[in-house]
Formats: C-alpha cells, sequence, structure tokens
C-alpha cells in the first residue's frame, strides 16, 4: 500500500517518537493520520498497518473497532458530528441533531450515496461551554442553530 | 481565541496570558513571562519543587482531585527504569471543556509545566495525549513544540542548563475511557483504552511499566505559576486544602456559559448569577452538576449554598470532578437528562467487566422506556436498584460514574418519572428493544 | 509466611499470595470465571468480590494479596448480593439455550447461577443476538454465549505463544475475533475451546454429538508425538466423540495440541483394516484369523526348523508390553537377532556419555521448573508442543532463562534470552558461542533434536559438563509416542531390554531391508516401505497393522491391528515417563499386537509366557533397568519417569540409522494422514499459516 509522501514523513515521524522497542504506541496516531487519506479504515489498511508495525493483524482490529473515530466503512467527504450529550441537549442539540438528519437525510453514522456527506450524532466534544456544537471532519462551530446549519451545509455543497 | 467574554469576577492565574495577541506562539509567552520558572526549577532540589507543589494544596483538575505533589513524591527515586511525563488532555467528561482552552491559548504554558514536572522527577521524556476530536489543537501543541525546539526549550541540553527533556503528542481516537489514567496508557501504548489493575499505579509502573508522572492539562499549567508565587500564597488563592483557581465551564441554562478561572471556594450562588449571568430566561433551577456528568445530581436547593470546592461538594453528596458545571432550569426534563447520560456511558463501557457492560446497557434499556411513557412504577425500582448494584463494584470508576447520576435523579426526581409512566397499568410486552449502539 | 482469616478460619500463606488461592488451600471456594491460576490477572468478572475488613469496597480476591491480620469474610451478605448480581448482568445477554448448548452439564457459568443466582429474572428486554462464526475446521464461536472472560485470548497468547485471538468492538458489543479477519491462523490446538468456561467455544468434531453426561470418559495417553500427553477420550456408544484433558491429571496438565485434541478420528477411519487378509494367487483376500494365524505360525515354525534368516521390525507406536513381547519373540521364539525400529533420537549415545551421573535426564515436569534451558537442533513448538509449551509456562511463572541454537527462526526466540542460527548438524559452534552465558547457569536443562547425535552429542555433554553448571538435565527428542519404548524394550540388533547388549547383534532395519537373504519379514506397527525397497523379493511379509499402507499391500499376510485408543499397555514419552494405555473404543474385527503375537505363540506351541499386558509388564519390571515403578502411580493414570540404566552402553550407537519423521503441528505420519480432521485443518487458508516468530 502506498502513501502520500506527507503521510510517510507523518508516520516516520510517529515512528520515532516511541521507544524503538515500541513501535505498537505508533498504532492509533498512525491509523488516524492515514484514515484521513483513505477516508476509512480498510482491510487493507490494518494488514499494512499491521505489517509496518510488526504485530498481528488483529491487534490492530482490536483497536480499529475500540474507538469510534476510527470508520471501517466509507465516511462523506464532509463528516457532520452533532453532539446531543448533555450540555448539548439542555441547549437544542438534539433538536438540531433531528433537523440535521432531515436536512442530510442521513442517520447515525450514515454516509450519502454520492459520498459527500456523512452524519454522526456523537458523545460530548469538548463544546460545552458554547453549546449546541457541531464538528464538521476537525472544525467546530459553536452555539449552532438549525440555521446556521442549513448555511454551513448550504456553503460546503457549494465549494464541492 | 477566547469563545466567550471573560468574566471580571474571575481570578487570571493561568489563563493570564490568554487576552495577549498571539497569546500561543513562543514569542509572547517569552515576552510575558514564559519559561521563566523553569529556569527557576533548574536551580531547585527534586524535593523543593515537590515541596512547593505540596504547600500549594494543588489538586489534580482531572476529577479526581487527588494533592498534586504528593502524587509526584510517590515515584521511586532510585530507579534504573526511564521515567515519564503523560499529559491527559483526553477531556471527554461531558460538561467539561477547559483542557481545550488552555491549549489553544497558551500551549507554552502547558509544556513549561511539563519541563518542571520533569525536574521534579528526572524525566527525559514526555506524551501529551490528546483526544482525537482536538485535531487543531494537537496541530497547535505541535507547532508550540516545535518553536520550543527551535529556541531551546526542549530538546538536549535546554538553555544550556544540561537538562535533556523530549515532548511529542499522541492522539486520540474517540473513547472516553481514554481519560481514565491506566487505560491512557494502554492507548498511548497502542491498545484497547482498557483500564489496568491498580496497584501497580502509574507512579511506579505507568508507560511502558515505567515511573510516570500522569495529570491533567490545567494540573501541569498550574505549576509555574505555583513556582511564581510560593506554593503558600498560591495555596492562599483558594481555600484551605484547596489551593488555587480552577478553570470552570458553565454549562447548560445559564446565561453567560463559558469557560471561567475562579478562586476554589467560590459561592455556586455568585458563580451562576454575576458569572454566569443567572439562570436563563429568569427561570428557577432544578438541579445542578458540579464536575462534569459523572458527578451525583443535586437538586437546585441543595446547590444554591454550597461552595466551589471539593470538601464542600462532598459533604453534599456529590463531587468537584472535572469543573463542567451544567445547570439545568425548571423545563428540564430530568428522565431524559438520565437517559442522554446513561446513554453516553452505555456507549463508552469499554466491556472489560460485567457490571458496567451489561448494567449501563440494561439500564439504558429501562430508561429508554421509562422516558418513552411506557415504563412501569417496577422499572422505576429497577433503574435505582441496578445502579446501586453497580456501584462499587466495577472495575474502573466508570461504573460508578455511570450509576451514581441515575442513583441520584431517580431518587430525587422520582416524580418526574412516575408523571410519565405508563397511563393504562395493564401487562404488555416488554417493549422492544432499543436501539444498540451502533458503532460501525 | 502471612497469617489472614478468611471466614474466621485462620489461614497462612507465602507474601504475595492471592487471596482467592490462599482461600482455595484453606477449603473455601471463591468464585470466579476470569480468574485462572498461571495466567495473567483480570479482575473482569467481579465474581470473586469479597468484604476485607477496613477495606471501603468490596475486593477482587483475584487480585488481592493477602495481608498481615487481613480478615477476609466470601459470604458476607454484602458479597453474596454482589454475587448474584453480577450474574444477574451476566445473564442478561447470555442466551438461555442451555438445551442445546455443548457444555450444557458441564458448564461454568450454569454452575455459577444454580449456586449463586436468582431465582427469577428481572430482564425482560430482547437479547443482543450475533450469529455464531466458524473460524476454522475445528473452531467455532457463538459470541452472544460468550462472557468475555478473556480465559482464551490468554491461554492462546499466554500459553501457547501465538496470540491468535483477540478482543473486538466495545462495550456490550465487545467479542473475541480470530487473527486473520474472519478466520484463523493459529496452532489449532483448541486450548481455547477447553479452557472456555461456557459453550461460547466449540469444537468442530464434537458439536452437537452428544450431552456430556452420556459419555464415557477414558483417560489415555496420546498416541502422536513422543511428549506423552494425557487426553481423556469422550465415548458415547461406543465412539469416540471427543478428547480433551478434563480433569487436568496428566504430566501435561491444560496442554493438548491439535494431534491430541482432535486427530482420534483416525480410529474410525473406513480405510481401518478388520479382517485379515492373505494373499492368495497374488491378490489380498479377506480370511478368517484362524487361517491367517495358521498361515503365520506354519511360515514361521518351517523357517525357523531349516534355519532360514529372520527380519523383524517393530514400532514406536505399539506398546511396551508389545514391544517387549515382539523381542523376547523374535530372540527366543524365533531364535533371532534380526529386530529393529525406526530410531528418531541417539538416546544410547547420550545414556553412554552420561555414565555414572545420576538424575541426569530431564522431564517434562523439569521443563517447567528448571532454571534455564538450552534448545538446540530443534523447532520445538512445531515438534514438542508440549515440551515447547512447558518452556514458555517456565519463562513466564519463573523468568527462567532459554537458549535457543536452530536452523531457523523458531517461536522459543520471542521470549529466548539468545537466539543463535546454526545449520542442522553444525550446532556445536552456536552452542559454544554461549560459553559465558550458560556458565552463569545455576542449572541447565539441554533439549537436542535428532541432529545432535554420535560424535556430536559426546562434544555436546562434554561442553555442557566442563561449564561448571551444578545440576544438568538431558532431554533427547524423539519422534513417537512410544519411540523411546522401543529403545528401552530393546528393539534394537545389538541392544536388548534395558540396553543390556546381546551376545551376537543383528540386521539393523536398513540392512534387513538391503538384505537379499530373508526368508520372512515381520513388520508390527509400522510402514519401512514407504521409503525402503525390499531387496528379499522371495520374503513371506506378515504386516500387523490398522492400514492398508505401502508396508501391508506388500504383505503376504496382513493382521488387523487396533490402534493405541482400543487397548491397554503401557508406553514411555520420550522424556521417559511410562503411563498406562486404556481401551476407549473397538473396532470390529482387530486385534491389539500383543494378543496377535501371542496367538501366534500359541499356534506355533511356543512358550513366551502369558500375553497378558499385567504379565508382561511384570517381566518389564524385573528385566529392563528403570521399570521397577510403582503399580499403583501408573494404574491411577499417573506418570513414572524411569531412566533405564546408569552405566557405558557396550556397543557403539549407531547415528546413522538416526532417520526422525520431522513432523510438524499438523503431521504424524501415517497415523496423521488417516485422521479427517488433521487434513482438513491442513486443508484450510489456515494452513497457510506461517507461525508468527
Ligand atoms: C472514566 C474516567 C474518565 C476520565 N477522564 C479524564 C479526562 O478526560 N481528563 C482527565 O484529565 N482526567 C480524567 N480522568 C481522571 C484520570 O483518571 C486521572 O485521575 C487524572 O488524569 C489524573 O490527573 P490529575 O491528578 O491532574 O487530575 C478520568 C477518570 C475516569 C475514571
Ligand atoms: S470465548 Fe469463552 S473463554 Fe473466551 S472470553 Fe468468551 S467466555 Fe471467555
Ligand atoms: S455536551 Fe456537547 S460538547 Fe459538551
Amino acid at each position: 500500500m502506498t502513501f502520500s509522501p506527507e503521510l510517510e514523513k507523518r508516520i516516520e515521524k510517529l515512528l520515532a517518537s516511541y521507544p524503538s522497542n515500541r513501535r505498537k504506541s505508533a498504532l492509533i496516531p498512525m491509523l488516524m493520520y492515514a484514515q484521513d487519506e483513505t477516508g476509512y479504515v480498510t482491510r487493507e489498511l490494518v494488514e499494512e498497518v499491521a505489517r509496518r508495525i510488526g504485530i498481528p493483524p488483529v491487534q490492530v482490529d482490536e483497536v480499529v473497532t475500540f474507538y469510534t473515530m476510527l470508520w471501517r466503512k466509507p465516511r462523506g467527504k464532509y463528516h457532520v458530528q452533532v453532539c446531543t450529550n448533555i450540555s448539548c441537549l439542555l441547549t437544542g442539540g438534539e433538536e438540531l441533531y433531528e433537523h440535521t438528519c432531515k436536512k442530510l437525510g442521513l442517520g447515525h453514522r450514515e454516509t450519502a450515496a454520492d459520498g459527500v456527506f456523512s452524519l454522526e450524532e456523537v458523545e460530548c466534544m469538548g463544546a460545552c461551554s458554547w453549546a449546541p456544537a457541531v464538528q464538521i471532519n476537525y472544525d467546530f462551530y459553536h452555539h449552532v442553530t438549525p440555521e446556521k446549519l442549513d448555511q454551513l451545509i448550504d456553503d460546503l455543497k457549494k465549494v464541492h | 481565541m477566547l469563545y466567550n467574554e471573560p468574566s471580571p469576577l474571575e481570578t487570571r492565574v493561568l489563563t493570564r496570558r490568554f487576552s495577549l495577541p498571539n497569546s500561543a506562539s513562543i514569542d509572547t509567552a517569552l515576552a510575558n513571562g514564559g519559561y521563566q520558572q523553569f529556569l527557576k526549577a533548574c536551580g531547585m532540589t527534586q524535593e523543593q519543587i515537590i515541596d512547593e507543589v505540596k504547600a500549594s494544596n494543588l489538586r489534580g483538575r482531572g476529577g479526581a482531585g487527588f494533592p498534586t505533589g504528593m502524587k509526584w513524591g510517590f515515584l521511586p527515586r532510585q530507579s534504573p527504569k526511564p521515567k515519564y511525563i503523560v499529559v491527559n488532555g483526553d477531556e471527554s467528561e461531558p460538561g467539561t471543556c477547559k483542557d481545550r482552552v488552555l491549549i489553544e491559548n497558551d500551549p507554552h504554558l502547558l509544556i513549561e509545566g511539563i519541563l518542571i514536572a520533569a525536574q521534579a522527577v528526572g524525566a527525559k521524556a514526555g506524551y501529551v495525549y490528546i483526544r482525537g476530536e482536538y485535531r487543531y489543537l494537537i496541530d497547535i501543541m505541535e507547532k508550540a513544540i516545535d518553536e520550543a525546539y527551535a529556541k531551546g526549550w526542549l530538546g538536549k541540553n535546554i538553555q544550556g542548563r544540561g537538562v535533556d527533556f523530549d515532548l511529542y503528542t499522541h492522539t486520540g481516537a474517540g473513547a472516553y475511557e481514554c481519560g481514565e489514567e491506566s487505560a491512557l496508557l494502554e492507548s498511548l501504548e497502542g491498545k484497547r483504552g482498557q483500564p489496568r489493575i491498580r496497584p501497580p499505579f502509574p507512579a511506579v509502573a505507568g508507560l511502558y511499566q515505567c515511573p510516570t508522572v500522569l495529570n491533567n492539562v490545567e494540573t501541569f499549567c498550574a505549576v509555574p505559576s505555583i513556582l511564581e508565587m510560593g506554593g503558600k500564597a498560591w495555596a492562599d488563592l483558594g481555600i484551605p486544602k484547596a489551593g488555587g483557581t480552577k478553570l470552570t465551564c458553565l454549562t447548560g441554562h445559564v446565561n453567560k456559559c463559558g469557560v471561567y478561572e475562579l478562586p476554589l471556594g467560590f459561592p455556586v450562588e455568585k458563580m451562576i448569577n454575576e458569572v454566569g449571568g443567572g439562570i436563563r430566561g429568569g427561570r428557577k433551577m432544578k438541579a445542578f452538576i458540579p464536575g462534569g456528568s459523572s458527578c451525583p445530581v443535586l437538586k437546585g436547593d441543595e446547590a444554591w449554598p454550597l461552595t466551589m470546592d471539593y470538601d464542600a461538594m462532598a459533604k453534599a453528596g456529590t463531587m468537584l470532578g472535572s469543573g463542567g458545571v451544567v445547570i439545568m432550569d425548571e423545563t428540564t426534563d430530568m428522565v431524559k437528562a438520565a437517559l442522554r447520560i446513561m446513554h453516553f456511558y452505555a456507549h463508552e463501557s469499554c466491556g472489560w467487566c460485567i457490571p458496567c457492560r451489561e448494567g449501563t446497557t440494561w439500564l439504558k434499556k429501562i430508561l429508554t422506556r421509562l422516558d418513552r411513557g411506557v415504563g412501569t412504577t417496577r422499572d422505576i425500582d429497577l433503574a435505582g436498584d441496578l445502579a446501586k448494584n453497580m456501584l462499587g463494584r466495577t472495575f474502573c470508576p466508570l461504573g460508578d460514574a455511570a450509576a451514581l447520576p441515575t442513583i441520584s435523579i431517580v431518587e430525587k426526581f422520582r416524580d418526574e418519572f412516575e408523571a410519565k409512566l405508563r397511563k393504562v397499568q395493564v401487562a404488555v410486552p416488554a417493549f422492544p428493544d432499543s436501539p444498540l449502539v451502533v458503532m460501525q | 509466611m502471612v497469617n489472614l482469616t478468611i471466614n474466621g478460619i485462620a489461614v497462612q500463606a507465602p507474601p504475595g499470595t492471592l487471596v482467592i488461592d490462599a482461600a482455595k488451600k484453606a477449603g473455601i471456594e471463591i468464585p470466579a470465571f476470569c480468574y485462572y491460576e498461571g495466567y495473567s490477572l483480570q479482575a473482569a468478572c467481579r465474581m470473586c468480590l469479597v468484604e476485607v475488613e477496613k477495606m471501603p469496597k468490596l475486593q477482587t480476591a483475584c487480585t488481592l494479596p493477602v495481608g498481615e491480620g487481613m480478615v477476609v469474610r466470601t459470604e458476607a451478605a454484602a458479597v453474596v448480593k454482589a454475587r448474584k448480581t453480577t450474574l444477574e448482568f451476566l445473564l442478561t445477554n447470555h442466551p438461555l439455550d442451555c438445551p442445546v448448548c455443548d457444555k450444557g452439564g458441564e458448564c461454568e457459568l450454569q454452575d455459577m447461577v444454580f449456586r449463586y443466582g436468582a431465582g427469577e429474572s428481572r430482564f425482560t428486554e430482547l437479547k443482543h443476538h450475533v450469529d455464531e462464526k466458524q473460524w476454522s475446521p475445528v473452531v467455532f464461536y457463538d459470541a452472544p454465549r460468550c462472557i468475555l472472560c478473556y480465559r482464551c485470548v490468554r491461554v492462546c497468547d499466554e500459553g501457547m505463544g501465538v496470540g491468535a485471538l483477540g478482543v473486538v468492538n466495545r462495550g456490550v458489543l465487545s467479542e473475541i475475533a480470530p487473527s486473520h479477519g474472519d478466520h484463523l491462523e493459529c496452532d489449532e490446538c483448541g486450548a481455547c475451546i477447553d479452557i472456555c468456561p461456557v459453550g461460547a467455544l466449540t469444537s468442530g468434531t464434537y458439536r452437537y454429538q452428544t450431552r456430556p453426561w452420556e459419555m464415557q470418559h477414558v483417560g489415555t495417553t496420546c498416541t502422536f508425538c513422543a511428549d506423552g500427553c494425557k487426553t481423556t477420550l469422550g465415548i458415547r456408544n461406543e465412539k469416540i466423540v471427543r478428547g480433551n484433558n478434563r480433569d487436568q491429571s496428566g504430566i501435561n496438565g491444560e496442554f493438548l495440541c491439535v494431534k491430541g485434541r482432535y486427530a482420534f478420528d483416525f480410529q474410525e477411519h473406513p480405510g481401518r483394516l478388520t479382517a485379515p487378509l492373505m494373499r492368495i494367487n497374488g491378490k489380498l483376500e479377506e480370511v478368517s484369523w484362524s487361517k491367517a494365524l495358521a498361515a503365520v505360525a506354519a511360515k514361521f515354525s518351517e523357517v525357523k526348523s531349516r534355519g532360514g534368516q529372520f527380519g523383524v521390525i517393530g514400532s514406536t507406536k505399539t506398546s511396551n508390553e508389545e514391544n517387549f513381547f515382539l523381542q523376547k519373540f523374535a530372540r527366543q521364539g524365533l531364535g533371532t537377532a534380526n529386530i529393529d525400529h525406526r530410531r528418531s533420537g541417539d538416546i544410547v549415545t547420550l545414556i553412554d556419555a552420561l555414565a555414572g551421573k545420576t538424575d541426569a535426564l530431564g522431564s517434562v515436569q523439569d521443563a517447567y521448573l528448571m532454571k534455564a534451558s538450552l534448545v538446540v537442533g530443534t523447532d520445538l513448538a512445531q515438534e514438542h508442543p508440549l515440551l515447547a509449551f512447558q518452556l514458555r509456562a517456565n519463562f513466564r511463572h519463573h523468568d527462567s532463562h532459554t537458549y535457543t541454537v536452530a536452523a531457523g527462526p523458531v517461536r522459543e526466540d520471542s521470549y529466548s534470552v539468545a537466539q543463535v542460527r546454526a545449520a542442522a548438524g553444525e550446532e556445536m559452534a552456536g552452542v559454544e558461542s554461549l560459553r559465558d552465558r550458560l556458565a552463569k547457569e545455576p542449572e541447565l536443562l539441554v533439549l537436542f533434536g535428532a541432529s545432535v547425535k554420535g560424535e556430536a552429542l559426546r562434544k555436546l555433554v562434554a561442553f555442557v559438563g566442563s561449564l561448571g553448571i551444578a545440576k544438568v538435565k538431558y532431554i533427547c527428542l524423539m519422534d513417537y509416542s512410544n519411540s523411546r519404548g522401543a529403545m528401552d524394550m530393546g528393539l534394537l540388533p545389538d541392544l536388548g531390554p534395558g540396553y543390556k547388549p546381546v551376545s551376537a547383534a543383528g540386521l539393523a532395519l536398513p540392512d534387513m531391508m538391503a538384505s537379499t537373504g530373508l526368508d520372512v519379514l515381520w513388520i508390527v506397527g509400522a510402514n519401512p516401505l514407504a521409503r525402503h525397497e525390499l531387496k528379499s523379493t522371495g520374503a513371506f511379509v506378515v504386516v500387523q497393522e490398522m492400514f492398508l499402507t505401502e508396508t501391508a499391500a506388500r504383505a503376504d499376510v496382513v493382521l488387523p491391528a487396533s490402534s493405541a485408543y482400543e487397548k491397554g499397555g503401557t508406553v514411555t514419552s520420550g522424556t521417559g515417563e511410562v503411563q498406562r494405555l486404556h481401551s476407549a473404543a473397538k473396532t470390529m474385527g482387530a486385534k491389539p499386537d500383543l494378543e496377535i503375537m501371542g496367538l501366534i505363540a500359541k499356534e506355533m506351541k511356543l512358550n513366551l509366557g502369558i500375553w497378558a499386558n499385567a504379565n508382561v509388564f511384570e517381566e518389564i519390571r524385573r528385566e529392563v533397568r528403570g521399570y521397577n515403578i510403582p503399580l499403583p502411580t501408573i494404574a491411577t493414570g499417573q506418570a513414572v519417569q524411569t531412566s533405564p540404566l546408569n552405566g557405558r552402553v557396550a556397543v557403539a550407537s549407531r547415528p546413522d540409522l538416526i532417520q526422525p519423521a520431522g513432523n510438524t503441528l499438523f503431521t504424524s505420519g501415517s497415523l496423521g494422514k488417516y485422521s479427517k480432521k488433521l487434513t482438513s485443518v491442513m486443508e484450510y487458508p489456515g494452513a497457510l499459516y506461517k507461525p508468527q516468530y
């Protein structure tokens, strides 16, 4: 499996961050950064990462299936994450999520057929004081209202 | 970038440099006292640094409130193994968003705190574990680390003081349990975020089974000011047994939500009404969570007279926790709140031990039923009973964190559960399965 | 010693003992699922919670070390309640399909619920269901039944050193997963199935065959390799349906490999011979036993009376009694010294080189206990899985040091303190390079494969002897279940029972095959024609066999023999442990080799003594050095290690005759070929399995 030069550099840096007999430490960051490039964790990526670190594939599977940010199926180009945990719930997070479902025509952890958007109802993302919050890929949006969200999504549709 | 207006009632110690332009850059830090306390630490013995931290009454800001100086003192002095510093930047406790503010606005304060800790215990390397969702913070942190290396504040022979220290970031990937210190170490070692059997504690056998200082971001950020002011003076910012200031996240039904730096022992009433600008819409406060969703919930009336500190909260039957204050006004549906909190724990239970793995999911199912108005009186009792059956019997504190809110909400707001009961009390088949946590 | 009280009983235990073990010694059982002696601690099931005075919360007895003055209560009200509620939690997602579950009746969860559980269920929701998965021809996994005790994961990783199992998903969806996505690539040893307390992991050979209580259990010795594992065969309607190590009482404790666990099915292979065959008009035809025996006896008597040449070849899989009787038959009954078998280890040179040293032969137990081991010229995990398991356990439990000197990477490398590569036959240089490190070891167990023989072996013994290590023991590795017994019983042309030299040496196996002057070749349980050409084209060939092997196909008379699982007697493991065989099944028409030989003797009117196992074994105890072992010990299913001789062997060994079979985990000569399970495992994708060393 080939990666972009940037990713290769990142992986090299990662592997150098840990003692040489502790290469496995690089596993989760490696999957996270590689996933940014491959879109999700493919079987191929699992085997590749296992090979590079020198561990059996099952040890990669163990990790991939534990962490929610590691996806085993394709996500949209824009992955819309709406928090409905307690602080967001109190400030309209649930309504916002329902609105987003309708807007995108998607449900929890679903990806649109054209691959542009995917949706996820997420747990607290650390934006509680500026709730309700939404994250699109790695970008945070605070005090989000349904109108603001419509605007955001429409803008993204345009760029796309 | 600050996401809310600061309050004049704050005591800005950790957040002092926040409103400066380019506050995250090393130049701003260096021009405003940055790294000076590390230089001071270079001239102190390990004992002196630890004693100063002990004198400050600094208690861990990650939630458990363990005295930091004492924790550092647990590291074996004579150990052939390398020692590590690990920063807990997993920040996943619902209601909490303070570490984010610290790293975003002043990453060099964190690096300085880490360096001082490293001096105190003789560590040569450290990792800043940041939750995966905070990718932009990892980028900020890495930029700061690069700057620090470039200016000789990290790496070999730092500032000619004969001190070596390497610092790295490490990303999480979406798992609340990785905030728990031993699960975090597992995750840092490339494994599932499952907690370890303790003892041994990280101080003795932490990262790679080596002695490790593991603290919350805010805890490290507090350290430079402790050396600057002196432990005693820092302690006096707060109250006896709980020194200094604490970043407090006001969330929920309060007018001015935001993160504020308040001294320990700050009155709840003043915090809500003056810092937070009062309850939304002038309503009554129905419920109050002092520090993240893992704390037992207080009724509004119970909370008003309290002060924000460890002992006062313990006396009231709850915990100061992580600083994530959740304020719920009288319009709040407490059954729904209980369900949402349990949904979170069922989703985040790592699955290692039986009571937590099965208990959280079962409770979620029962609470779903109660929330949808198809529960029975028996379900209310069952929910309370099952939560108590989890309490104190799980492998790690996540089980307690899941049980406590439920127990308190069921006890204190039983009338709301009863109001939602199925109106016609006839035998109906068990409510169909509520959708399980779908992960993949 | 630490003093504590458990349930009011004063208990003493060495420091570091876990409360759960201390209680067990005091006769108090603390229930547990995830705790398993010898494997890493999990504290996951929370069944072992106990009340300890001065501790605010209930404590897990499986992780709590005893403390001076500790007061523990295992049946306090809070403990009983906690246990009951934990079981209640556990049952929420456990399918109550006990009536069709393989484990029903011997399930730890069933027992636990019976003893501690609640009478009524408060769980009314739907259970979370996932379909059962097949991971390999022999391993099935049913996730809903799994209680996540992680025993399987640990036995595979820590015990076997394979690490083919992991845990995937999280929370209530967690389940066990195999090494390669949807299938297993592993040793297929089935240890995970054995250790599973519930019916989550089931065996491809046994599933849905029977209810446990409908079986009889026969403890016997595995007939595949020389490690001598005890295996318990589950019998239903005279058919073997399961192999496991039910009571873990053998030298192998909880260990069994793929062969011991699954490959018993060779016993019921349709190719089993069930009637004697005689060559009539050039073709082998079924005849009656009396006709066949008469023909053999007549031929033997005739050749004997005219002073003709006999050749006798014995087996490495038949019992000691059979081997002893065979050599006696040959020497006394037929008057020939031409007797041999296929040798796989140079035990003769070893005994000679160790002359005068007592207690120098290592046992299976030694592999677990000695502080250091040197493994030379063998891929132990492939060829001697039990010994490899023992070494690994020794490392895990006692931090023992292992040194490997082998031609290629071996599994022991992963934990050994030094790994040296050396081509077969050239291991000595590698061993010598370890001189300084070895010399520092207080004790050393040397295990060596077939390439270390003759002079090389003498050099090895001399070298190790020169290191000044206080305690040294040796294990000469051999191939089959009774390879060692065949040597000890004197199936050799130049040595009689107990390595006593014979007056005139006879022909060795290859020499017999190469000779053109044999009048009779009698082969009991061996297949020399698979590798040798029989030059005596006119020889009358008598073969006692289970299958129509290459050798049997050439025979004039084939006498159908019982397998090791169909008869009694004793066998001697490669490390010298004598153990009993017990008859577990029957193949109609076949007879044990001892009985066949006895009947031939009777027909020939020879007086070779009573051919019952007990009588022959009495004779062995008198005749063979070291075999004078206490009968009750082996009668109760235990093993006794024998040391054959402690002096020079008067005859030079014949290292050129050592021809190891080079079996791997999934092969075992002819026998392996007739096991459907073993062949199906080999054909499975997992057989591409390249062990991760
Ligand atoms: C389930 C669970 C989640 C936790 N999450 C966090 C977290 O996100 N951040 C954190 O700093 N501490 C968290 N903790 C507390 C840590 O285990 C640990 O006590 C803390 O990081 C120690 O640092 P401190 O002494 O500076 O507070 C969590 C604990 C538990 C039991
Ligand atoms: S399969 Fe069996 S042994 Fe393995 S975790 Fe599940 S219950 Fe335990
Ligand atoms: S509760 Fe929604 S971001 Fe914290």
